[in-house]
């Protein structure tokens, strides 16, 4: 999709957000996200947290943008709108300009070929949204699972998609990288996206996928509190069975995961998130959890879970209430074989 | 006079608004405004008191977990329960490779891009400062991101993810660990030594925290490679000393709590330049010129509601103040506080400055470095990690750490099994907080007062310099 210079230009911006999307991203690339950036011809417009120009300087690059100087190939929005108060976008300014994150994203983001909303914040709304919704806050297309937000349903960027969602709070760097890339090749079209615009390479797995406590859950034995080995779906609030990702199939840091961390997946993924409550609490309804895997017949569920409850293994059940392995695997006898 | 306005200020956490009032090229009145609001406080209210732990950390993604800590200390507190001592002991590993990855961040992301800028061209040693630290095109990103995100593969270990977990519980961590994932660790602290006893020392730790005095650092510096020294020389050619003056009021909330108390210790760094016991209860919060609703100026009993059409605010953040005066905080306040041999000498002689604020991050990194090894070794692996209680009355709570850019404070109020009230007020909230009734303004609008700007107006690189040498992390400030 580059331009004729064969360089992607790509402005990112903040709303309300924390910025541990950036954060995030900086974790990308094995000699640093700058120089991946460059070995796949990315020219990066201006970003808040690592570009060099500031106040005027800054204003010219977007002012530039706004006035078709400079072609707009990717527009990131990092953090939700904030319509509020009374749909003057005021609870977020962009500084220097007088003028609110809103409405430069209203007018930002007809002229970018794709318009990606990189977290869950700018995809759906987030943290900010929740309970009360003090801000007004939405995503860029969505209002928690509604589809809308700022941008309205009907949006399409220049090239004809609707705003392509990277959920997660904070998301996988490489969910990141790799939707950013992909768009640089046109790689990426509206049928790799699902119903939440997220894309499906991503949104095609659970977070549950691949989980290291998979033994625990498929013998039901349950973690009882934080640190414990078992799995945490029955009793401590984990809805990786239900949360799209390839959170446990790729590492985190290095290495972990959410529920590798020892702590319940909260569905960071999901449109609404944050409207839970008691997060670490599975919710129950006559001793049964609520959120059970969304394409499973509930009788069955609770038939096979009561199957393997009765079948687990003395060492699977004793391990699941401790924080450390205190029965070992059995070890295979390899006497009288070759 | 004239009125500038610098913003977006970029390359801080967040955004941020500066005008400045200037006569004959020096800043005469200076106001800095906080542009986002989210409503955090309000967000948390009636919510059970556990979901703080996964809504707080995400204030901020660059100090997660120092919200998460700052949490859970408030519940634990609230829950009358010890953490377990390997709990402890993790937190603490975790929270330094955040509070390190923070200083790295800022030293080569935020703050030394600047010496890059065309503006200094004119100088001899400008093209060595461009190739090294030009904004994403110079070449210590590519060293110092890669070492950042290998430090971070910590969290991988402890936390699961970084930023936002629900590792840091009020009764410990959640995850315990053993031998091979110790080793890891060790692995892992021992390659940010390497990285920084190579790249921004070249000496090492022992030799940078043996020098004790101004002059010795001066010394130290002479003919030194890596980026410090190279940092130091700049400073000096540009007088950064004399730039970004601070009030000399500082406190610190005591950082890394063990069983033993604390790495470095609570206290106030008051009128009299010596370190004097911390007045907790004298911490206010005035809404003057916030655009916020009056409430109670105690936070322990404030609540925070919008006005945005208040006259004479300007700005989200509430002015933060301890016995009714503006208080930095930050690395140097910690390491002053501490007695730290080298800044208590920067100090006493010029005060809270660019440099020196600078300087007390980075003797902070090297610090914190070496106690991360000793956290390591210390976990016992065969005991707990994690004491649970589910226990948790009504009533009020406090949890108060030190996050990278200062001291952060979280009040809690629980009642009939509910958030009734919740107020945070971020490192930064004290560092760039707007002026309060008496209009004495917080420590960022008093440090630019008396800059001159020259020619460049709202381009003045002095400017940008005092701004981020207090690293401002603009998200936690009004949350």
């Amino acid at each position: 999709m580059s331009g004729s210079d064969g360089m992607t230009n790509v402005l990112w911006l903040q709303g309300a957000s924390c910025g541990g999307c950036t954060m995030s991203i900086l974790e990308s690339g094995a000699s640093g996200w700058f120089d991946e950036l460059r070995q796949f011809g990315i020219n990066l417009l201006w970003h808040p947290s690592v570009s060099e120009e500031t106040g005027e300087e800054a204003v010219e690059v977007l002012q530039s943008v706004l006035d078709g100087k400079v072609r707009l190939d990717l527009l990131l929005l990092e953090g939700s709108v904030t319509r509020g108060p009374n749909d003057t976008g005021r609870f977020n300014m962009l500084a220097g300009t007088n003028r609110s994150v809103y409405r430069w994203m209203l007018d930002l983001a007809p002229r970018a070929d794709y318009v990606i909303a990189v977290g869950s914040c700018a995809a759906y709304g987030g943290v900010p949204a929740a309970g009360s919704n003090p801000t007004d806050a939405v995503g860029l297309q969505f209002e928690g699972s509604d589809s809308g937000g700022a941008l309205g349903a009907g949006f399409r960027s220049r090239l004809g998609l609707p705003v392509i969602n990277v959920a997660g709070c904070a998301p996988h760097p490489g969910w990141m990288m790799e939707t950013i890339l992909a768009l640089t090749t046109k790689d990426l079209a509206a049928t790799d996206l699902d119903s939440y615009g997220r894309p499906k390479f991503v949104a095609n797995h659970l977070a549950h996928h691949g989980c290291s406590r998979n033994e625990f859950y498929e013998f039901k034995a349950s973690a009882e509190t934080m640190s414990e080995r078992g799995c945490l779906m029955e009793h401590l609030g984990c809805k990786a069975t239900q949360a799209v990702g390839d959170c446990n199939q790729r590492s985190w840091n290095g290495g972990g995961s959410c529920t590798k961390g020892g702590y319940a997946c909260i569905a960071c993924t999901s449109p609404g998130f944050e409207g839970a409550q008691n997060f670490l609490e599975t919710a129950k309804l006559a001793g049964i959890p609520v959120g059970l895997p969304t394409d499973m017949p509930k009788a069955w569920f609770v038939a096979l879970a009561a199957l393997s409850k009765s079948a687990t293994p003395r060492r699977v059940r004793l391990n699941a209430t401790a924080d450390h392995v205190v029965v070992p695997p059995g070890r295979a006898t390899t006497k009288g074989k070759p | 006079m004239t009125r500038i306005t610098i913003g977006p200020f970029n390359r801080v956490e967040g955004d941020l608004e500066v005008r400045l009032d200037v006569e004959s090229g020096r800043v005469v009145r200076a106001e800095v405004t906080a542009p986002l609001y989210r409503g955090f406080e309000q967000i948390l209210e009636g919510r059970p008191p556990l979901d703080a732990l996964a809504l707080a950390p995400r204030i901020c993604g660059i100090c997660s977990v120092s919200q998460s800590v700052a949490a859970a200390a408030a519940l634990r507190a609230a829950m009358t329960i010890e953490a377990a001592p390997n709990g402890l002991l993790a937190t603490n590993i975790a929270h330094a490779a955040e509070n390190a990855a923070d200083h790295l961040t800022h030293f080569y992301i935020f703050f030394m891009p600047d010496f890059a800028r065309e503006a200094y061209a004119a100088h001899g040693w400008h093209e060595e400062a461009r190739e090294r630290f030009a904004a994403t095109r110079g070449s210590a990103a590519r060293d110092a991101l890669p070492a950042r995100a290998r430090l971070l593969e910590t969290m991988g270990i402890i936390a699961g993810k970084w930023p936002h977990s629900l590792a840091f519980q009020p009764g410990g961590t959640t995850r315990a660990i053993d031998l091979g994932e110790r080793v890891r660790l060790l692995s892992i602290t021992t390659a940010f030594r390497a990285f920084l006893e190579r790249i921004v020392f070249a000496d090492s730790l022992e030799n940078v925290l043996a020098i004790a005095t101004a002059d010795e650092l001066d010394d130290w510096r002479d003919g030194r490679g890596g980026d410090f020294a190279h940092f130091l020389r700049l400073a000096d050619s540009l007088a950064l000393t004399g730039l970004g003056r601070g009030t000399g009021l500082m406190m610190s909330y005591g950082a890394y709590h063990g069983v033993d108390g604390e790495l470095f210790p609570r206290g106030l760094f008051g009128p009299r330049a010596i370190v004097e016991p911390l007045p907790l209860t004298q911490i206010t919060e005035d809404v003057s010129h916030a655009w916020m609703r009056n409430s109670s100026a105690d936070p322990a009993h404030s609540s925070t509601v919008p006005d945005p059409d208040k006259p004479a605010a300007y700005s989200w953040c509430k002015a933060p103040r301890l016995s009714g005066q503006p208080i930095e905080v930050g690395a140097i306040a910690r390491q002053t506080v501490a007695g730290q041999a080298l800044i208590t000498d920067l100090v006493a002689r010029d005060g809270t400055n660019v440099r020196s604020r600078v300087v007390a991050r980075l003797i902070e990194t090297a610090r914190i470095a070496l106690a991360m090894e000793q956290w390591t070794r210390a976990l016992r692996l065969s005991e707990p990690f994690c004491h649970n209680s589910r226990e948790l009355p009504d009533g009020s709570c406090v949890g108060l750490v030190e996050a990278a850019r200062g001291s952060l404070g979280h009040w809690m109020a629980v009642r009939d099994g509910k958030i009734e009230r919740y107020q945070i007020i971020a490192p930064t909230t004290w560092n760039f907080s707007p002026r309060d009734s008496f209009d004495v303004g917080g420590p960022l609008e008093q440090a630019l007062v008396g800059t001159d700007v020259g020619e460049a107006g709202p381009r003045a690189v002095a400017i940008q310099h005092i701004v981020r040498s207090f690293d401002p992390c603009m998200v936690c400030t009004a949350h």
